[in-house]
């Protein structure tokens, strides 16, 4: 497992040596920021709480680590250099790791560059600095599974364009599946399906973390549905 | 130290290497020949544990890639075809990539290393230059630098001179050459004369098959005019020549082809001497003598049409 390490080194760097790490940074702020305080009417809420800054983030997620994960496996498949990559003394899944943790660290340093929304609602009031760091650490825990089911996706084709839009469309998909305005819509099916299938959903998960609540089993579906997202790319990988 | 038996590889209904068998040993250099798509690369990319093999096992120093592929490719080199590398490193920091995945972890051994293979494939001056921004020859020598970075056993470069000048391609050669003395060293190519000055065996595939395997003297040797002689001649008619050369006991065949004659010697042997000395004591006057050029090209042609 030493072999993950040189891996997510060159990775991680690799998201630098562009200035699409950069785009996708400055982007991502004024998106995220913005939505917060025009769609998310964080001023006209009247409370010191970043809860319309989190509503915000799984709309976001879908298309922005879509964005940053189409390319981990697409990108290099497209080259040529998983050719190389794979002929070093390096197993699938360390590669596999290596790249998922590198770009999982690029988008959690995106999130918590989000910083100065701390100093806003900490000079605008007195918010409760509980469910801020709950929510942020079920924000950083959700990215994860964003970008596992992006690795996947990725190690399927080597079209960067196919990726993003097969990753949006799952990653989309399990969004909606706990939206409200969704879950309406299945009104004709028993509430215990409904039930069932907003399981699935990443919303019904984060949403204890914006409450300040770390309930187990929503540290269980975000860690399991990124396990199993790797484990599908390895097994893309390993043919 | 590498043994091939009966590799297949199937993708769909193609046979893309079909029953290939070799072995090689240490100081040997052998050259992959055969026509575009016939299995090379295939081939090559199942010995480096790249591609698994529909059936058949490649043993590498007696271990089996299949079962224990790290192990394999922790003692071989291998350059890709056109050399893929990741273009938005500079030079120094790939072969560092490299180095690090191959197990230098300490600083001054890592660094040892990347100045090692620098010198060797003259990357000095672009050590810190992005590798997209550089010319075909020096990425194609970036991509010879991280096979060799480990100094491995075994080294297997697919198409190591395609694309560069004459001048790189001698460099290269000799580059090679120079490392192949305790190594086994597997290259493909199709230039022929590539073969002739720098392998010291040839295996040749067509179709995924192996069509021949032996040295590149003895490949020459199948060419039908090995050795063969030409002659015209002045005063005498080439009829009388041909009768008083075709039943010496040396020569297999006399032939008049476009006003010329080609004596074709048994056993391949030089018959050159023999012939001069048998127009000496007819009093042939004799006002072309040639022995042909021949080449591997032909009989690559014979060999895969």
């Amino acid at each position: 497992m030493k072999q993950i390490l040189p891996v997510f080194r060159r990775e991680f760097y690799g998201y630098f040596r562009s200035p699409v790490a950069y785009v996708f940074l400055v982007v991502f702020l004024v998106v995220s920021s913005g939505l917060t305080f025009y769609l998310g009417r964080f001023f006209d809420s009247r409370v010191a709480s970043l809860d319309s800054f989190f509503t915000m983030q799984p709309w976001i997620y879908t298309f922005f680590i879509s964005a940053v994960g189409m390319r981990l496996w697409a990108e290099e498949k497209r080259s040529g250099t998983w050719e190389l990559l794979f002929t070093l003394p390096i197993r699938v899944k360390e590669a596999v790791i290596g790249k998922y943790l590198a770009g999982w660290a690029f988008i959690a340093s995106g999130i918590l560059l989000t910083f100065p929304l701390l100093f806003t609602v900490g000079y605008l009031g007195d918010p409760d600095w509980g469910p801020i760091f709950t929510g942020y650490l079920g924000s950083i825990l959700m990215a994860g599974s964003f970008l596992a089911v992006c690795s996947f996706t990725s190690a399927l084709t080597q079209n960067q364009v196919i990726s993003f839009v097969i990753s949006v469309v799952i990653n989309l998909g399990l969004v909606f599946l706990g939206w409200s305005v969704f879950t309406n819509l299945l009104g004709f099916l028993p509430l215990v399906w409904v039930d069932a299938l907003s399981n699935f959903s990443y919303t019904t998960h984060f949403n204890g973390f914006t409450r300040g609540l770390i309930v187990f089993k929503d540290l269980v579906f975000f860690l399991s549905l990124s396990a199993i997202s790797l484990l599908l790319t390895v097994l893309v990988l390993e043919r | 130290m590498i043994e091939v038996q009966s590799l297949h590889k199937q993708y769909g209904s193609i046979n893309a290497v079909n029953g290939v068998n070799f072995e090689v040993n240490r100081g040997e250099i052998l050259g992959f020949l055969g026509p575009n798509g016939a299995g090379k690369s295939t081939t090559m990319k199942m010995i480096t544990g790249f591609i698994r093999p529909t059936s058949g096992t490649v043993l590498v120093d007696n271990i089996d890639v299949q079962k224990h592929p790290v192990s394999v490719k922790e003692r071989i080199g291998y350059m890709p075809e056109s050399g893929p590398v990741y273009g938005e490193m500079t030079v120094e920091e790939f072969l560092t990539f490299i180095a690090e995945v191959r197990g230098f972890d300490d600083a001054t051994t890592k660094e040892d290393q990347i100045d090692r293979v620098c010198d060797l494939c003259r990357l000095n001056s672009v050590r810190h230059q992005s590798i997209e921004t550089l010319s075909k020859g020096y990425k194609q020598r970036v991509g010879f630098a991280q096979a060799v970075l480990h100094d491995p056993p075994v080294l297997i470069l697919d198409e190591p001179t395609d694309g560069l000048d004459p001048n790189q391609k001698k460099e290269v050669r000799k580059i090679i050459k120079s490392m192949a003395k305790d190594k086994v060293v597997i290259l493909s190519t199709h230039i022929l004369e590539e073969v002739s000055a720098l392998c010291t065996r040839v295996i040749i595939i067509a179709k995924g098959q192996v069509i021949a395997d032996e040295s590149p003297e003895s490949l020459l040797q199948r060419n039908k005019y090995f050795n063969a002689l030409k002659l015209e001649t002045e005063d005498v008619d080439l009829e009388t020549v041909k009768q008083g050369l075709k039943d010496l006991p040396e020569v297999a065949a006399a032939e008049i082809n476009d006003g010329s004659l080609e004596v074709f010697p048994k056993n391949k042997q030089s018959i050159e001497t023999l012939v001069l000395k048998v127009c000496r004591e007819n009093n042939w006057h004799i006002s072309k003598f040639e022995k042909r050029p021949v080449s591997l090209d032909e009989v690559f042609w014979e060999l895969t049409t």
